[in-house]
């Protein structure tokens, strides 16, 4: 493994931001550590980074423990969410920076940031000023800042976090495609799922300084572990039932599961593509209470007439009805997923 | 789990000690430096104030204070500087909202302007009102009026004197009040003077306190304007501790008296910290550029006049009166004066004053940047403990503590071993960076820490070692600042009276110790020397000012 993390434990204050956090990184892997904001995700790469001394629990790098090496003898890339290029620095002086603290030569220095401009594109922009960058320039020229010295692993703080949405989705395969070309061992961390499963060959999902789920984008995907990671991906529809056999209670009736499901007391998650939209004779009423449109489909919100939580359904463009309308609904046993208990319930 | 918590546990303890010892390596000079030069003089004045035949005898504090001229002198020292303070915010207020919020041609140019006063010797600054007000004065030829032997001399001084003070505090702050936020307060339903009360006020009134207490402390310990302008009928704790020692010789009621300036002093600076953090909770700031705008309205025009009238007679005419009192002898006969030997005065032409202050201030420069500047970059790291914070407030004690004490101290403690520095030339320069150190770290801190943390963080983990970290992210930042610094550690020194009037030998006069020397004279070619060697200061310091003005960009700094 190049990166290990074993029981890394960070308090302030008394409280653990990092809980005994466990993760390895093999190399050329790109890992993206998906979590909502105080998950403490930026603390784990501060603490890889050296930033931040543990109060528990070890980093080793390349079998190495970092515990006495600072943060500048570690080796390892750190691009910043706000990029912090150096102000009174060019944009050549920027990317060059930590190849001078390497005691690279001077036309070593040159070339490799020649190479590295060339490689984020943005040739031939070494002389400009860092203040006349645009966002995304920014980005690209931290990026190479972060490549030049060429450290062991390259870790990202929500590396797209400030750009807006179609300069993100075109970056994050720019990214890819990159990493996988260098061959670079990535740490990211993000809060959105879209750019982690874009970006990562595995995704790790956090909340309160603890893992919830570890795997690639399609398992965590498809077989999110417990509550908490489903509605963190954006499901809606998690209910609790009991399992019994490939049937289980809910309060929106009995649900269909999949062969060998865990039995009992669970959450269970049904996504929006497994709510079928039938005639108002069969299945479970429900009213619309709203339709919105999202590009490829429909999401449809439905308020059954029973005491029941509300449900999502994705429709196709024309198949969707109209808000007060009354549907039956029944469901898919392929698009149900029961739930592992959730760690803190 | 726990097994890897003891194994890991001494080595992290190791790494905090390391960044403790930095510290502490930074911290070193400056504790030191202070630890001789200021606390233990400090100490030596306790001693020899309140120690009699070997014991203590605190008594002497009341028997001191319980004399009726003491008495005198310390009401009257109190009294004058809460005057002063008053005055001087009344008059200088609607100066700093003007420059906070107007934009008129020659802005730039006026605010330098109104600085230059601040960074004046106060030497000059007597001498100046001397030449307005005093016998034989502009105001006495034009309509027979002498205020110099009232307060009024001395008040108006003081207000010359701070003007900036609170146009660069408050002014400051203001400026940089997003005027949106009282608009805010308008669209709610509030008037214009509510909106003022309710929005602006609440954030100017921490800057307004702070700059009234700074006022108050320059005021309380002011020395070298009552010296010229006091006479023999108003005489502040300073010049009393001065005249007790050099008139009177009575060292042990100097003493005391020093203590009690000291302890009082440090109340005043207590509640100074106090409202300077109050004033750092979070407002919203914007580009002091965008906040101004031209004048509307009649009402408004006729504050931008009553305040540009007001700088023209109170800041620039007692300057247009020095410099042609200067010249009121035939082919610039005062200043060929200077450059003759007058046996009498000085063993030295006067003019040789000039070469000495220049020498004497590049040292002290020297030796304030290098101790200002490490204790700032201590006081910098975000691990700063009780123990850093309280060395800040320490930093500013010499800048409050008064010239005289720490004149009077180093005459008093290093004038016998283990520390005979009284045959050293550098006795001087060191008093002067002592006074210079405060405004050094008050000028570098608020740069220091404007650094973004993440930036060092960035280099460090580019590979940049914390010594490279600071090369190479900080001083580049702090460049300017560091020039701004060095400038005004120049200026204070050279203008610096209170300590070298005690402590200059009779042979190497400084610019200010000479100019007070020649006041003491009678006759009309020694007045006219004092005025053309205070018009070479005052352009001296001028210059330098202007210089940094240009220098400067952050106008969020107290000075």
């Amino acid at each position: 493994m190049l990166l290990s993390l074993e029981d890394a434990t960070v308090r302030f204050g008394g409280r653990a931001v990092l809980d005994a956090v466990g993760l390895d990184v093999a190399e050329h892997e790109i890992v993206c550590v998906l979590g909502p904001s105080g998950s403490g995700k930026s603390t784990l790469l501060r603490a890889v980074a050296g930033l931040q001394p543990l109060d528990g629990g070890r980093v080793v790098l390349d079998g190495r423990d970092q515990a006495a090496v600072p943060a500048h003898k570690r080796g390892v890339g750190l691009m910043f969410q706000d990029h912090q290029l150096f102000p009174q620095r060019d944009v050549g002086q920027n990317v060059a920076f930590g190849l001078r603290m390497h005691g690279t030569s001077k036309g070593q220095q040159d070339e490799r940031v020649g190479e590295l401009l060339e490689l984020v594109g943005l040739p031939g922009a070494g002389r400009r000023a860092v203040a006349s960058l645009s966002g995304g320039e920014q980005q690209r020229v931290a990026l190479a800042r972060a490549l030049a010295p060429r450290p062991r692993l390259l870790m990202l703080d929500e590396p797209l976090g400030q750009l807006d949405r179609s300069l993100r989705e075109r970056l994050v395969v720019e990214l890819r495609e990159l990493f996988g070309r260098l061959g670079t061992t990535v740490l990211a961390v993000t809060h959105d799922q879209g750019e982690a499963f874009a970006l990562a060959d595995r995704v790790v999902v956090m909340r309160d300084g603890r893992i919830a789920q570890s795997g690639t984008p399609l398992d965590v995907w498809q077989r999110p572990a417990d509550e908490f990671v489903a509605r963190f991906l954006g499901f809606e529809n998690v209910v609790e039932g009991t399992v019994a056999g490939e049937a289980a209670d809910t309060p929106w009736g009995k649900l269909p599961v999949p062969v060998g499901s865990a039995q009992g007391v669970r959450s269970l998650l049904v996504r929006p593509a497994g709510v079928r939209l039938v005639g108002a004779d069969t299945g479970l009423r429900c009213a619309v209470a709203a339709r919105t449109f999202k590009g490829t489909h429909v999401a449809v919100r439905l308020r059954p007439e029973e005491d029941a939580p509300r449900l999502e359904a994705a429709c196709a463009l024309r198949e969707a009805p109209e808000v007060g309308d009354t549907v039956g609904v029944e469901f898919d046993a392929a698009e149900i997923v029961v739930l592992d208990r959730d760690g803190r319930a | 789990m726990d097994l890897t918590r003891t194994e890991v546990a001494p080595r992290q303890g190791r790494r905090s000690r390391r960044s403790a010892a930095a510290r502490l390596g930074l911290v070193a000079v400056p504790v030191a430096f202070f630890a001789v030069f200021f606390a233990y003089p400090v100490a030596a004045i306790v001693a020899r104030g309140l120690k009699v035949d070997g014991r203590w005898q605190f008594g002497r504090i009341v028997d001191v204070v319980a004399q009726p001229d003491i008495r005198h002198v310390l009401w009257f020292t109190t009294w004058q500087a809460f005057a002063s303070t008053a005055l001087t915010l009344l008059v200088a207020l609607p100066g700093a909202y003007v420059f906070a919020r107007f934009a008129f041609p020659g802005k730039q140019v006026l605010r330098a302007v109104v600085t230059v006063p601040f960074v004046l010797p106060t030497v000059v600054v007597g001498t100046a009102f001397l030449a307005l007000v005093g016998r034989g004065g502009l105001l006495d030829e034009l309509w027979g009026v002498r205020l110099d032997t009232t307060v009024w001399a001395i008040l108006l001084a003081h207000v010359f004197f701070n003007y900036a003070v609170v146009v660069r505090t408050v002014g400051g702050l203001w400026s940089q009040l997003d005027p949106r936020q009282e608009e805010a307060a308008r669209m709610l339903g509030a008037s214009r003077l509510a909106a003022w009360r309710q929005v602006t006020l609440p954030a100017l009134a921490p800057a307004v306190a702070a700059a009234a207490l700074m006022v108050f402390l320059f005021t309380f310990t002011s020395f070298g304007v009552v010296q010229i302008l006091g006479g023999p009928a108003f005489s502040t704790l300073e010049v009393e501790i001065y005249r007790q020692t050099s008139e009177i010789f009575d060292l042990s009621t100097a003493a005391v008296l020093t203590i009690v300036q000291f302890v009082a002093v440090g109340a005043v600076l207590a509640l100074h910290a106090w409202t300077v953090r109050r004033r750092e909770t979070a407002l919203r700031l914007v580009d002091a550029s965008a906040t101004a705008r031209r004048p509307r309205g009649a009402g408004q025009w006729a504050l931008l006049a009553g305040v540009l009238a007001s700088i023209a007679v109170l800041l620039l005419l007692p300057l247009a009166v020095l410099v042609q009192r200067s010249l009121d002898a035939p082919d610039f006969g005062y200043y060929r004066a200077l450059t003759s030997e007058d046996g009498g005065i000085f063993l030295v032409p006067p003019i040789e004053a000039i070469g000495n202050s220049l020498q004497y201030a590049v040292a002290a420069t020297a030796i304030a940047v290098v101790i200002g500047g490490l204790a700032a970059a201590a006081l910098t790291r975000r691990d700063a403990g009780r123990f850093v914070r309280g060395f800040d407030a320490l930093l500013m004690l010499p800048l409050g503590v008064s010239a005289v004490t720490v004149g009077f101290g180093f005459l008093i403690a290093l004038d016998e071993p283990p520390l005979d520095l009284r045959a050293s030339w550098i006795l001087v320069p060191l008093a002067q960076a002592l006074v210079g150190v405060p405004f050094v770290v008050r000028t570098m801190l608020p740069v220091l820490r404007a650094v973004d943390v993440r930036l060092r963080e960035a280099a460090a983990v580019l590979g940049a070692s914390p010594w490279r970290v600071w090369r190479e992210v900080d001083l580049p930042m702090v460049r300017r600042a560091l020039l701004v610094a060095a400038g005004f550690a120049f200026a204070v020194s050279l203008g610096e009276f209170g300590a070298t009037v005690f402590i200059a030998r009779p042979d190497n006069p400084t610019l200010p110790v000479a100019v007070a020397r020649l006041l003491g004279r009678a006759g009309e070619l020694n007045y006219g020397q004092a005025m053309a060697l205070s018009t070479i200061l005052m352009i001296v310091c001028a210059v330098a000012l202007l210089v940094l003005e240009r220098l400067r960009t952050d106008r969020t700094g107290e000075f």
